[in-house]
């Protein structure tokens, strides 16, 4: 398997806070990577670094070979390799959901709706949302908004998904449906990075669990080694609370 | 066994015959109404009653509440009054178009676009500190001072071009409060997806804020409405000046009372459409 995604020392700091504090992680092709940890130890940070939503201050990202983290490179081209799914959905609300899935390969790519609309219809078919093409974001559940969302970093063929907390801000009975969506992605050997906090998820699915704490990947590894006989204390005292 | 017998008994009452509840709130509503009702006419009444009995109603009434002045005043005041919606018609959409413009200018980060930026801030700052009628002046005589030939000597012309400087710059404040109530993780959605600066703000940004600031926006185009009569100052024989034509014709001040009722006419509808949009915005943010 050859390494998409490569993170080293990775810093970040938000005024005096520091996020990141040298982070090392590699993620192969066709893998799916969890990131586990308390709230504020750096995950969501992470994953904005590594779309470059957030400019690292020292360390570097390579995808494929080539660094990204370069200072004044041109992220765009980056981030349509790399899509991203936000906890809070962040749908367009003034758009339906089919025009928020084409909106990015319009503009970006200069595709037109005609071209689009028979993968666009696909994808929404794919994860159960094959009615819902024409709705508002507001006339859909926490559930399907996230449907859309995915669909709508997909559209633009990514090579890496990130996801971020994607289901915490779900009711409980919504949470499994978008389960479901990633269970599929993982299927179709999509590369994924996710900050989750569902660890019976991460347990099933994951190659490879990292936790992170403080700012730092205190602890990674397969999911039953992880899981079952975690090294370090503090993995130790964060499992016990959360499983 | 007997817990359920009681609920049973309450869902029973509730189809049926009103809930303690309900009979104590119906009786609450009687109440603040009958209050409610008294308190306004007693107010009514004194006005009624108080008013004619100042030593000086007689004149007041004969010279602003003419009858046979304002029927032989008001059909021309009408007349007058098509020229201010004309005056209006024509400047709306250029406020429109350039508070947008200046609102964009105000928003651009890039360096190069700086003075476009610094042009932007000086617009608002210069033009929100100034009274509209000195900005009706200075434009108004000052620009066909400059001898231009007909019709660029109009005062039409430049007296809409300074309600159109003035008006530009509040409405580019509004719209750039709009901007900034779009919060910055629908910028970051639009970033993560690869789109640039520019459509992120023109298809996901601004249609947005534009739509946030509608309610805001009405308010201001009353205020138009309204100030447009300043216009009368430098030439253009709307209502206001009309109005005042007729005082002097008439030597009665009817006339101005006519003008004020069109203008209501007019506006209060407005101000409760606008105030509706606002309500219903902030429901919906609820």
């Amino acid at each position: 398997m050859t390494t998409k995604l490569s993170l080293r020392g990775v810093r970040k700091r938000f005024g005096d806070h520091e996020v990141c504090k040298g982070i090392d992680l590699d993620v192969a092709e066709g893998e799916m990577v969890c990131l586990i940890g308390a709230s504020g130890s750096g995950k969501s940070t992470l994953l904005r670094c590594m779309n470059l939503l957030e400019p690292i201050d020292d360390g570097a990202i390579w995808l494929d070979g080539v660094d990204i983290s370069e200072p004044g490179l041109d992220p765009q081209p980056v981030r349509q390799q790399i899509g991203i799914v936000f906890q809070s959905y962040n749908l367009f609300p003034h758009m339906t959901a089919a025009e928020n899935v084409m909106l990015a390969p319009r503009r970006v790519r200069g595709l037109n709706r005609q071209d689009l609309l028979p993968r666009v219809t696909q994808l929404f078919a794919r994860f159960g949302l094959g009615e819902r093409m024409g709705h508002y974001p507001d006339q859909l559940s926490g559930g399907q908004q996230q449907r859309v969302a995915i669909i709508r970093a997909l559209a633009m063929e990514p090579q890496i998904m990130l996801f971020d907390e994607i289901t915490s801000a779900l009711d409980p009975e919504l949470v499994g449906e978008v389960l479901d969506v990633l269970r599929d992605l993982r299927q179709q050997g999509m590369t994924m990075v996710l900050a989750t906090h569902e660890m019976g998820f991460a347990r099933e699915l994951a190659d490879k669990v990292c936790f992170l704490d403080a700012g730092r990947i205190l602890e990674q590894g397969p999911p039953e080694v992880l899981f079952a006989a975690p090294q370090e204390e503090r993995t130790k005292a964060f499992l016990a609370r959360v499983l | 066994m007997s817990e359920t017998s009681v609920q049973n008994k309450a869902t029973e009452r509730s189809s049926s015959a009103p809930t303690r509840r309900e009979v104590y709130e119906a009786g609450i509503r009687r109440r603040s109404n009958r209050i409610a009702l008294t308190s306004t006419a007693i107010v009514v009444l004194a006005i009624v009653v108080l008013v004619p009995l100042a030593p000086g109603w007689d004149a007041v009434q004969r010279a602003f509440f003419n009858g046979r002045v304002f029927a032989a005043t008001f059909p021309g005041l009408l007349e007058a009054f098509l020229l201010n919606v004309m005056i209006f018609a024509w400047s709306a959409p250029l406020i429109a178009i350039t508070g947008l413009a200046i609102a964009l200018c105000r928003d651009t980060r890039a360096p190069a676009l700086f003075p476009l930026r610094l042009f932007g801030i000086a617009y608002t700052d210069v033009f929100r500190g100034l009274p509209v009628v000195l900005v009706i002046y200075i434009i108004g005589f000052g620009v066909p001072g400059l001898g231009l030939p007909r019709p660029w000597n109009s005062p039409y012309i430049w007296g809409t071009l300074a309600l159109v400087l003035v008006y530009s710059a509040y409405v580019a404040e509004v719209i750039r409060s709009g901007i900034d109530s779009i919060h910055q993780s629908q910028r970051s959605a639009a970033a993560s997806l690869g789109l640039s600066d520019q459509d992120t703000m023109r298809f996901v940004v601004l249609p947005q804020a534009v739509r946030n600031v509608v309610p805001a926006n009405m308010n201001l185009f009353i205020a138009l409405q309204k100030d447009v009569a300043l216009l009368s100052f430098i030439g253009p024989v709307e209502i206001f000046r009309q109005a005042g034509v007729y005082k002097s014709l008439y030597a009665n001040f009817t006339p101005y009372v006519g003008a004020a009722l069109i203008f209501l006419a007019l506006t209060i509808p407005a101000t409760r459409y606008a105030d509706y949009l606002m309500n219903k915005q902030n429901r919906a943010r609820t």
